[in-house]
């Protein structure tokens, strides 16, 4: 794998950027070269945020995402704007909590309701990130599952980490399940 | 001072056993690198631009920070409001960034390794104390990670319009020292650097960082805190009336006392005589006025660094510094890939500037592009360096949105001058 260009977008408050961190640092438990990089607004909730992921095998020199292989999109806004720099056979995944019209069909598109899907079993909406990251890394194989829960515990504070790993794995089950012909 | 010494030249060897490093805790406070890599039971470790200065400053030796914090910097105050006070630094919020620069200059003269970091807005109002750290001659270190301006402008995107700031802010024709990284990795070798020449020329080095930089975070191979090489002011070896605060016999590098050790000295930002005192004297002005002049242009070798990235035989260089050196890089390597004989000449010092390196580029090319996002600064810089039409054109390519420069946008420029 030479250089996978991995964006997560939608609004401030989602986690997208903590996401991409701890992709990020699972990439580096990986011995691979990384880069993470972000762009928000001044406000900490709402605002669009998108935050981006480099790993490769080389030295990166751009540290943004141009020509995605992978798109998180967790509004309808990010996936408006976004999806059109998605490359040939990349991979898109939606929220269909909060994105009701895809504007292109991307070949590999998964659509599932992940913030439903986190209140419904987890209760809140907070762990919507991870659980998506957990959908993510088991589809793509970008970084080892291994690595991201090491990188995950490092990450985020010792009460949330059991609530974290969770999502994780719901993540896990569903991408597993969309692989073994129930795609949605 | 003597303190900061001991901290990183004892930091390196490893405790040998846990009872004997708590024994030893007293004196033998591991370095940052050695905790991150505890930490992380590794050496290659995922940081941000802005942590990596905080560290760069802590293996530097800084035991002193006042600052207000502002986006997007923040991240070097929060980090250094941590770390400082462990290790028996200290960390002061100030009310703002006059303030913040005045106390970094007064902690600098008592002894301490001081620095401070801002933005834009900050850097602005920083400018007065800037030039009284420089005509006092006062070791310090200003990080200004950039934003979008005029004014608060747009707080999370990525500038390079303090260039000509950086240079020509503070009034009164004063020297400049200003570092530019490129990387994570960087930032942290830079900001050792720039605490490093802050002390051995006695004046305020300026360390600018992009908005991109000092946010993003990257797999970074830290170097071995072994190896960093740490200089720290030349102390008077004089009694206490001997001493001159700015002793022109010492080859413009003269020696630094702190208050508080017996010595007695004056400080004003008024032109002064070789003790400190004010003077109106033509000939005095002017001495002082060359010291502050010939410490940079004497030593303009060990100031200067810049990065050739396949240079050797190329038709047409890009000239840029910082994150759009990132995506020079990358446009180079798609031109060499489809044949184009592209370079790049990256400034690590921007002040004083390259002045030899890009007579030399301008000689050996066709063309100079000179990507940047602000409205044309540095290629003022390499144009004046241009003697006549013979040689190569310089093209400029500007972008002031808050946005990097992508490398198909470097690219089609490229192909356009082609």
């Amino acid at each position: 794998m030479k250089n996978y260009e991995i964006r997560l977008s939608g609004s401030g408050g989602q986690g997208l950027i903590l996401a991409s961190i701890i992709l990020a640092r699972a990439a580096v438990i990986d011995k691979r070269h990384v880069t993470q990089t972000q762009s928000y607004g001044p406000e900490s909730r709402g605002g669009s945020s998108r935050a981006d992921v480099i790993i490769s095998d080389r030295e990166i020199y751009f540290p943004e995402a141009m020509n995605f292989n992978c798109l998180l999109a967790l509004t309808q806004e990010a996936c408006d704007k976004y999806l059109f720099d998605l490359r040939d056979n990349g991979i898109l995944i939606v929220d269909t909590t909060f994105v009701k019209n895809i504007a292109l069909a991307a070949d590999n598109t998964y659509e599932l309701p992940f913030t439903d899907i986190a209140i419904e079993r987890l209760g809140s909406a907070i762990s919507t990130n991870i659980l998506a990251l957990g959908f993510l890394v088991r589809l793509t194989k970008v970084v080892k599952e291994e690595s991201l829960e090491i990188s995950l515990r490092q990450s985020v504070k010792p009460a949330f980490i059991d609530l974290n790993l969770k999502a994780l794995q719901i993540g896990y089950d569903l991408a597993d399940q969309c692989t073994s012909g129930s795609k949605k | 001072m003597s303190k900061a010494k001991e901290n990183t030249k004892t930091a390196a060897p490893k405790a040998k056993t846990k009872a004997k490093a708590k024994a030893e805790a007293e004196v033998k406070v591991p370095g940052p690198l050695e905790e991150l890599e505890q930490k992380h039971e590794r050496k290659n470790v995922l940081m941000q631009g802005n942590e990596a200065v905080a560290y760069g400053a802590l293996d530097a030796g800084c035991n002193f920070f006042a600052g207000y914090p502002i986006t997007p910097s923040t991240e070097i105050a929060e980090i250094l409001a941590r770390e400082l006070p462990k290790r028996g630094g200290v960390f002061i919020q100030m009310e703002d960034e006059i303030a913040s620069i005045c106390a970094i200059t007064g902690a600098s003269l008592a002894g301490a390794k001081a620095l401070t970091a801002t933005s834009g807005p900050g850097f602005s109002l920083m400018q007065e104390g800037i030039g009284f750290a420089k005509i006092t001659e006062t070791p310090c270190v200003v990080v200004n990670v950039q934003r979008a301006g005029p004014s608060t402008g747009m707080p999370t995107s990525p500038s390079q319009a303090d260039i000509m700031q950086a240079r020509w802010g503070s009034h009164g024709d004063s020297p400049a020292i200003v570092l530019y990284p490129d990387s994570v990795k960087e930032s942290y070798e830079l900001t050792i650097r720039a605490i490093n020449l802050s002390e051995k020329y006695r004046t305020c080095v300026i360390l600018l960082l992009d908005e991109v930089i000092g946010h993003m975070r990257e797999s970074v191979l830290l170097p071995d805190l072994r190896n960093t090489r740490v200089i720290n002011r030349i102390k008077p070896n004089v009694p206490p009336h001997w001493y001159k605060h700015y002793d022109k016999d010492q080859k413009y590098l003269s020696p630094l006392a702190s208050y508080g050790e017996g010595y007695r000295f004056h400080v004003t930002g008024l032109t002064h005589d070789s003790l400190g005192f004010p003077t109106n004297k033509a000939a005095e002005g002017a001495e002082m006025m060359a010291r502050l002049r010939n410490k940079i242009t004497y030593n303009i070798r060990d100031l200067v660094q810049i990065e050739s990235h396949q240079m050797e035989d190329a038709k047409i260089a890009i000239f840029a510094a910082g994150i759009t050196a990132r995506s020079a890089k990358a446009a180079v390597a798609i031109a060499r890939s489809e044949g184009i004989k592209l370079g790049l000449l990256r400034p690590l010092t921007i002040w004083p500037f390259p002045d030899e390196a890009v007579r030399k580029m301008l000689q050996n090319v066709e063309a100079v592009i000179v990507p940047e996002l602000n409205q044309g600064q540095f290629i003022r810089e390499i144009k004046r360096l241009t003697k006549d039409k013979t040689e190569g054109t310089v093209v400029g390519l500007t972008k002031v949105n808050g946005q990097m420069l992508t490398p198909n946008e470097i690219l089609s420029k490229v192909k356009e001058v082609m």
